[in-house]
């Protein structure tokens, strides 16, 4: 079966600046993988090249086994790489769900029409069908009481997860989750970890960055350890995280546990 | 609860406050006295004057100058915003000469110009430019003086409102577009859908003083020349009487009334589009859609929420 992720030999350049530098990944199908690694070795870049947030500068990456952003046009015996057209890239930003550090809910929507939005304009689906599809998501991270609220309104914790039921409104075959607990008070970590173990554990392709270590042991299926635009050492929670082998690796986690 | 008791301590006295109290409403008396009884004003000829049908035809033309001008200034603002916003430099280039022509030259002069217009081009022409004409009119058959103050008033607004319109655009939060565009959203939906209504909040209360602005620089479309808005009927029934200055108060009190009924409306608006950033916690509104340094020097407390409101003279 073809993997849910697979990236090749990807780079990314910022101008000069290097922030990728050949990375590859595979991801399957149900797989959760946690990214971790100090900050600014290239994981929210790596995240975000997944769904051509941003364009990768060299490399592949498939999702489902096509072609992200790019496809390939056979041309006589060789193959010319032609960027996808915008509504085309569009099409596959809309099976993958992502969640941002900063939640970046609508703020002039209520949280219902937060979860409706996407269906609605992307999809079509009827008004009826994407409310009652946004109060039940709602329903499902616990705040089925809080859909006319305002984001404004919501603590920040019940903002991440209604930024969560509204990436899972388009029936998304991944979730990216970009540092998703990393801008909330610390007793409402707690509830945004569980609402993401429950994605997990309904069988959701997954891939988080994260710094949380006890979510990426509990909750990981693959640990990658990445520094300085490289994947320095990859394997299960207990292997990566318990017992390092990379100098670079064991160095992290000496500090950070 | 048992309650202690209470502090009732005697101020500080401040005898100055009293001092300039005593002096401004002496000044405001005056002048009100004057207003009474200075029998220049005449306000007997305003009362008789104040519902005639010239001046009435008068305050409907101004009304339509200004609502014709703005509607033709935003949609140049939105689309010159957008287009100096986009990746194609022709466009960008075009929208940048057209601020910058139209914002730095008078608006005096453009009506002028604009009253030129069809001795500059005689006839308009549809057709492929060095190539065959499809269709011909005389510029003067269509272009009335009431055309052309609304082309040159707009024109001229649309300058000033883009850039109004680009700061608000560029006051929404990049993870707005980001949230949007990783949902499947297009470009023009995200923009519809949750940019510009986030923007309208940083928009509506700069462009409420743009047309109150515009309400009463209509009266210069005399260059064009137009004679039948409110101040010059005004100022000609008043000349023709032997009478200007009670016929300017009546101008004046058209353009008072109008002026009001429009702030009531910029009200409104701005209670709309402000709905969601108001949370429950914070009376003073904060919100997301802002860059990270507005929301700095917003959670210092310092400022209100509403920038730009007095961008305009």
């Amino acid at each position: 079966m073809t993997p849910m992720i697979e990236i090749r030999g990807v780079h990314k350049l910022f101008g000069h600046l290097h922030v990728l530098k050949g990375i590859d990944l595979t991801v399957q199908r149900g797989e959760v993988a946690v990214l971790l690694g100090p900050s600014g070795s290239g994981k929210s870049t790596l995240l975000r090249c997944i769904n051509e947030l941003e364009e990768i500068s060299a490399g592949r990456v498939f999702v489902d086994g096509e072609l992200v952003g790019l496809h390939e046009v056979a041309k006589g015996n060789r193959t010319v790489l032609h960027r996808r057209r915008d509504e085309d890239i569009a099409r596959q930003r809309s099976r993958i769900g992502m969640v941002f550090q900063r939640f970046n809910l609508f703020p002039h929507l209520t949280a219902l029409q937060n979860v409706m939005e996407a269906p609605r304009q992307v999809r079509k689906v009827p008004k009826d069908k994407a409310r009652k599809r946004a109060e039940e998501l709602l329903g499902r991270v616990g705040l089925a009481d809080r859909a006319d609220h305002y984001p404004a309104q919501l603590s920040g914790g019940q903002q991440q997860r209604v930024a969560i039921a509204r990436a899972l409104a388009m029936d998304p075959e991944l979730m990216l989750f970009d540092e998703p607990t990393s801008a909330l008070d610390p007793e409402l970590v707690g509830e945004v970890l569980n609402v993401m173990k429950d994605l997990a554990s309904d069988g959701m392709t997954m891939v988080v960055v994260t710094h949380e270590i006890g979510f990426a042991r509990e909750v990981a299926d693959q640990v990658v350890f990445m520094d300085d635009g490289v994947i320095v050492e990859r394997g299960t929670p207990a292997g990566v995280i318990d017992n390092p082998q990379e100098p670079r690796t064991k160095d992290f986690f000496a500090k950070v546990l | 609860m048992d309650v202690p008791e209470l502090i009732h301590a005697r101020p500080v006295p401040r005898p100055s406050r009293w001092i300039w109290a005593g002096i401004v409403t002496l000044l405001v008396l005056t002048l009100a006295h004057s207003l009474v009884t200075n029998p220049e004003y005449r306000w007997d000829v305003v009362g008789q004057y104040l519902f005639d049908p010239r001046i009435l035809a008068g305050a409907q033309w101004t009304l339509l100058l200004t609502v014709g001008a703005m509607a033709l200034g935003i949609v140049l603002a939105v689309t010159s915003a957008i287009m100096r916003m986009g990746t194609n430099p022709i466009l960008r280039g075009v929208a940048w000469t057209y601020i910058w022509f139209f914002r730095g030259t008078p608006i005096y002069t453009q009506l002028v110009f604009w009253g030129l217009i069809s001795v500059l081009y005689p006839r308009l022409v549809l057709g492929i430019p060095y190539g065959p004409t499809f269709w011909t009119i005389s510029t003067q058959d269509v272009a009335n003086a009431a055309v052309l103050a609304i082309l040159g008033l707009g024109l001229n607004e649309g300058a000033y409102l883009s850039e109004i319109v680009r700061a608000g655009l560029n006051s929404v939060d990049k993870g707005q577009w980001e949230a949007a565009t990783a949902l499947g959203m297009s470009r023009g939906k995200t923009l519809r859908r949750i940019i510009i209504p986030q923007a309208m909040r940083v928009i509506v209360p700069p462009t409420g003083n743009e047309t109150i602005s515009m309400l009463k620089t209509t009266s210069l479309v005399l260059a064009v020349p137009f004679t039948y808005e409110l101040t010059f009927v005004a100022s000609a029934v008043g000349n023709q009487k032997f009478l200007p200055v009670p016929l300017l108060i009546v101008a004046a009190i058209y353009y008072l009334v109008i002026t009001s009924v429009l702030m009531v409306g910029q009200h409104f608006l701005e209670a709309h589009y402000g709905r969601g950033f108001d949370g429950a916690d914070s009376p003073t509104g904060k919100s997301r859609a802002m860059s990270k340094r507005q929301q700095a020097i917003l959670n210092a407390g310092t400022a209100k929420a509403g920038p730009y409101l007095d961008v305009t003279p």
